[in-house]
Order: C-alpha cells, then sequence, then structure tokens
C-alpha cells in the first residue's frame, strides 16, 4: 500500500515522524544560523516543541509533556527573558568578523556528524519497513515512570533532587548576600 | 459509532473551539456590564437590547480600524506573537470533559491530563513575551519581562494544587477527576458529592488554584503586565486593529478555559449540585422519583451546568477586578513564592496524611472512623505546619511585605522658583 520513496513503504506514521523531525532539524539548524538571540530562542522553543511530539507518536506522552513544561514552559522563558533583560543591540552589532574559527568549526562539526553516523547508519542498510514492536502499551504513561522512579531507581532519584536542591541553595547563596 | 477517528476528534475539537469562540463577546458583554453595575455606571446600553449586539458592533469597528504596524518592530516577531498568544488560550481544555458523554468530550482523554494542562498554560506567556519585546518600546518590554516573571512564579504553585488533587485523585487524567468528585461525600456521606472544595485540603487547594489562575490569565488584581497607570497598555501597546483584539479574545478564551478547569477540578465537573442522585434514592426512597428526574436533568443537560459553572467563575473573576487595587510588583512577587508555593507544598503534605489515615482506619475501623481520622490527621498536620510558619515570621525582624521608603518631595522645601522670562521683551 502507499507510495514508496527509496524502497521505503510510505505510511502515516512514517510521513508524521518525517515532517516532525524535518521541521525540528531546521528549527535546530535555525538555532545556529539567526543572527538575532531572540529568533535564535524561539527556534529552540519550536525545536523543543516538535520533540514533544515526536515522543508523543512514541507512545511516550509522560515524557512528551514533561519536556513541554521544562524546556518549553520554563528553561526557555527564562532563557527570553535573559536575553531581553541584556537587551543585545541590532543583529549587525553580533557578526563576527571571518577567521579560522568557523572553518574549523565547520570541520569539527562535521567529523562528529561522520562518527556519530558511521556508528549509527550502517544498522538501517537495507531497512525498508518500521518496526512496531518493542516498547509496550503502557510503557510511557505516567504509572509506568512513577513505579520505576520510586521502586527500582528511587536511589538516584533522590540523589538527584538533592543534588538540585543544593544548587538551588547555593545559588541563591551566591545572588543574595543579605538573607 | 463507526465513525473514523480522524472526523471524530475533528467534531470534538470543533465542540470545544466553538462555543468558546462564540461566548467570547457575550463574556465582554457581561465583563463591561456588570463592571458598570458594580461602579455605579450604565455600561453598554444603546446597541441593542442591554446592549447585547454592543461586542458585535466592537468587533466590526476592530475589522475596519486601520491596522498600524510601527517601522521599528521586529516584523516577524510582531506578526506571529497575537497567533501564539491564542494557541494556548484554546488548545487549553484540550483535556478537559465537559459532559459525561466519553464519545463527545474531552477532546482527548489522555493520561497526563493535568499536565498537559500545566504545560500548555506555561506557554501562554510567549505570546505576551514576544508581544513586548518585538514592539522595540520599553512599556511594553517591561510588560513582557514583568508577564513572564509572575507566570513563572505563579505556574509553580499552581502545580502544586493540583497535584494534592491528583494524590487525592490517584490519577492524571480529568475524567477520573470528575468520576471521583461523584462518589460519596468524604467516603461517608452517600446523599453528597465528594466535591474536592469540600474536603478540607481541597478547599485550600482551590483557594490556590484560584489566585494563580487569576496570576496566570492576567486579570485584575495581577494584571501588571497592562498596568496602564504604570506601562500604557503593556505588552500591547503597539497593536492595533485586529492584532490588538486577537490578544484580547485570548486572554477571555483563557479566562473561560480556566474557569471550565477549575469546575472540573474543584467544583464536581458537569454536574449540577452537590447531590448524589443514586445516592439519596437509595437511602430514601420515598424520594426516588425526585432523583430520578433531577438525575436525568444532571446527566442530560450536563453541558449548561459545566457553562453555568464556567460563567459563576468569570462573574467572580469580574467582581474581584471591580474589588480589588493592584498589587505591587513586590508584593506579587512575595505573595507568589513566599506565601503560596510553601502553603500549596505543606497542603501536599496533609493529602499524604489525609489519604494515609483514611485507608488505613477505613480497613480496620470502616469508613466512619477513617474520615474522622482523617481530619483529625489534617487538623494536626495543618496547626503544626501554621504553628512552624508563625515561628519562621517571627524569628525575622518585622513583615515579609515590607512598606518601600519612598522619598516624598516636600514642596514647601524643593520648591523652584522659576523667573519668567519674556520672550519678546527685546523685541520692541
Amino acid at each position: 500500500m502507499g507510495a514508496q520513496i527509496l524502497g521505503v513503504t510510505l505510511t502515516p506514521n512514517l510521513m508524521v515522524f518525517g515532517g516532525l523531525a524535518t521541521l525540528s532539524a531546521l528549527c535546530a539548524v535555525g538555532v545556529v544560523a539567526f543572527p538575532n538571540a531572540v529568533r535564535s530562542a524561539l527556534c529552540l522553543v519550536v525545536n523543543f516543541f516538535l520533540l514533544a511530539f515526536v515522543y508523543f507518536t512514541l507512545n511516550a506522552e509522560m515524557m512528551g509533556i514533561t519536556q513541554i513544561v521544562v524546556y518549553t514552559g520554563a528553561i526557555m522563558v527564562l532563557f527570553l527573558f535573559v536575553i531581553m533583560l541584556l537587551n543585545l543591540g541590532a543583529p549587525q552589532a553580533l557578526k563576527e568578523k571571518l577567521d579560522f574559527k568557523t572553518p574549523l568549526g565547520l570541520l569539527l562539526g562535521v567529523a562528529l556528524f561522520g562518527l556519530v553516523g558511521s556508528q549509527l547508519l550502517p544498522t538501517f542498510v537495507g531497512v525498508t519497513q518500521v518496526q512496531t514492536t518493542g516498547a509496550l502499551e503502557a510503557f510511557g504513561s505516567p504509572q509506568a515512570v512513577g513505579r520505576s522512579l520510586f521502586s527500582d531507581y528511587v536511589v538516584p532519584f533522590e540523589a538527584v533532587s538533592i543534588l538540585l536542591l543544593v544548587g538551588i541553595v547555593g545559588s541563591i547563596l551566591l545572588a543574595k548576600r543579605k538573607i | 459509532m463507526a465513525w473514523p477517528a480522524a472526523v471524530q476528534a475533528v467534531v470534538r475539537a470543533l465542540l470545544l473551539l466553538l462555543p468558546v469562540l462564540m461566548l467570547v463577546p457575550g463574556l465582554i458583554w457581561w465583563e463591561r456590564r456588570l463592571l458598570s453595575w458594580m461602579q455605579d455606571r450604565i455600561g453598554p446600553n444603546r446597541v441593542g437590547p442591554f446592549g447585547l449586539l454592543q461586542p458585535i458592533a466592537d468587533g466590526v469597528k476592530l475589522f475596519m480600524k486601520e491596522d498600524i504596524t510601527p517601522s521599528a518592530v521586529d516584523r516577524a516577531i510582531y506578526f506571529i506573537a497575537p497567533a501564539v498568544a491564542l494557541f494556548p488560550a484554546f488548545a487549553i481544555g484540550g483535556t478537559m470533559p465537559w459532559g459525561p458523554n466519553r464519545w463527545l468530550t474531552p477532546v482527548a482523554d489522555v493520561n497526563i491530563g493535568v499536565l498537559y494542562i500545566l504545560a500548555i498554560s506555561s506557554l501562554g506567556v510567549y505570546g505576551i513575551v514576544l508581544g513586548g519585546y518585538a514592539a522595540n518600546n520599553k512599556y511594553s518590554l517591561m510588560g513582557g519581562l514583568r508577564s513572564s516573571a509572575q507566570l513563572i512564579s505563579y505556574e509553580l504553585a499552581m502545580g502544586m494544587s493540583l497535584a494534592c488533587i491528583v494524590l487525592a485523585t490517584g490519577s492524571l487524567k480529568m475524567t477520573d477527576m470528575v468520576a471521583a468528585q461523584e462518589g460519596p461525600l468524604w467516603g461517608v456521606v452517600p446523599v453528597i458529592q465528594n466535591w474536592f472544595l469540600f474536603t478540607p485540603y481541597g478547599a485550600i487547594s482551590f483557594v490556590i488554584f484560584v489566585i494563580c489562575m487569576i496570576a496566570e490569565t492576567n486579570r485584575a488584581p495581577f494584571d501588571l503586565p497592562e498596568a496602564e497607570n504604570e506601562l500604557i497598555a503593556g505588552y500591547h501597546t503597539e497593536y492595533s486593529s485586529m492584532k490588538f483584539a486577537v490578544f484580547f479574545m485570548g486572554e477571555y478564551a483563557a479566562m473561560m478555559l480556566f474557569g471550565g478547569i477549575l469546575s472540573c477540578v474543584f467544583l464536581g465537573g458537569h454536574n449540577f449540585v452537590p447531590i448524589n442522585w443514586d445516592g439519596l434514592a437509595h437511602s430514601a426512597p420515598a424520594l426516588s422519583w425526585v432523583a430520578g428526574v433531577f438525575g436525568n436533568l444532571n446527566y442530560y443537560l450536563a453541558p449548561i451546568w459545566f457553562l453555568g459553572k464556567c460563567a459563576g467563575v468569570i462573574t467572580f473573576y469580574i467582581w474581584l477586578r471591580a474589588t480589588l487595587p493592584r498589587l505591587r510588583y513586590d508584593q506579587l512577587m512575595n505573595l507568589g513564592w513566599k506565601t503560596l508555593l510553601p502553603l500549596a507544598t505543606a497542603n501536599f503534605v496533609v493529602v499524604a496524611l489525609w489519604i494515609l489515615a483514611t485507608r488505613l482506619m477505613s480497613e480496620s475501623q470502616g469508613q466512619t472512623m477513617g474520615s474522622i481520622l482523617g481530619f483529625v490527621a489534617a487538623i494536626i498536620a495543618g496547626s503544626i505546619i501554621y504553628l512552624l510558619w508563625k515561628a519562621i515570621f517571627l524569628s525575622r525582624k518585622g513583615d515579609l511585605l515590607q512598606p518601600r521608603d519612598i522619598d516624598m518631595v516636600k514642596p514647601a522645601v524643593e520648591a523652584r522658583t522659576v523667573e519668567m522670562v519674556d520672550p519678546n521683551a527685546g523685541v520692541a
């Protein structure tokens, strides 16, 4: 059924994933490409938001919504807040002079991409169908996540929460001399 | 009902969106009339009966107005900001059930219902922040900054107050929350429904949620982002015509849908009154026909009761706007971080104790003893928390809401003498 591209059957799932992945990749490029800091931040917001939808398509609603709450809703709002407080000037002010850093950065980027790709892509050679086995229906449900967080991984979970608490107290101490 | 899932989804979405879209003008009319009445004015009464057609006239006027785009704005962001502001205002109702028929509502009964609401409401800040930034106007920027700080602060307390109800229900689904409120009150009184407003922890959560809800929708007395005596109109100072109207509509839609969420989580959702008609028929067989009639009314007219509750919440919003003066910025922050968040966190402990007490006691002694123990546990926990709170307050010097020092100008001392110069003195 359906059209075929490069020998892969075009299912609705694949189309949804393709659209989301393309858009989020474009946004990721936009984050580094835009000279305007606010637009970069906005691209990152859209990227996080679309990633959440990728999680939704993988039956991991909990994960996706946490992504929106934490990254899109809290962290990026703070980013924007800081950018607006700094009130960076016109986009021209941000243009750097072309020196060895740009080509070197590009080269290193391509190298990293090649390294990751050489490990990942061979697995997909000859694959023509999306595999839909694996994750259970209730794999990403709040119940399943909660149960594993508070039974199997309770020590790391509590350790992380203490770490965060220490971080909060420390930042308040640094920011505020008189408490 | 073998409709394709896509058609069903579209029908559900439309059944949520269209009523909201249609009721927003009515809402604006109701706000203006009620506010006028509370302020001893007349309000809009010329267009149509009781001025009912005034919102339509306003809408036409807004369409016809010249759409001015200031030259110094960041164009792309300036144009998308109103749309970004409108999206969460409508999307927030996605998991909200407005009737008992699960085939028609909610749009998506996902297992993350409440988290979805928190996530979408946290996106509401973007429209305001972007509008404030893009306008390239100091007042707008101040409005945007205030709004983002305010929303971040109140989101936390709102999340905690909802978490209490999640703990009590044992589910994140909105439909489960409504179902849990149809049970007997405190697990004991079969005739009355267990609306979370009537439980000790729910009442505290309710108050916190209402305050946070008003702050999230930027309404008086938390309307600092658009405080007109300080910031002209805040984030939408530079917006005119339809783009302004979109911001306006987003605000009202958000008010209404937050009203719906409040009704679902604390006020029994689509149930008319907190009476369990089946329970009544069971405990008083003589009244069973009354219970039957009202039970049917309760079931078949559910959306009307739900909308009625929304209207009640909106009336409360307007009443607050007419009553309370705007908070000062430091008061707003102190209320959010130093009062509501600790209170909501403490309430979380109280809920846990309540659940523990009722479950433990119910197993050995029966429901009634369980509820009594729950009340005792809640009261003890509440008093311990209150005493701790008092101790913290007393250990400080002075009040948390300190009056700010303002250097008053003394005209008698600082009066300048201005010499008047006649510009035409040397001409003639």
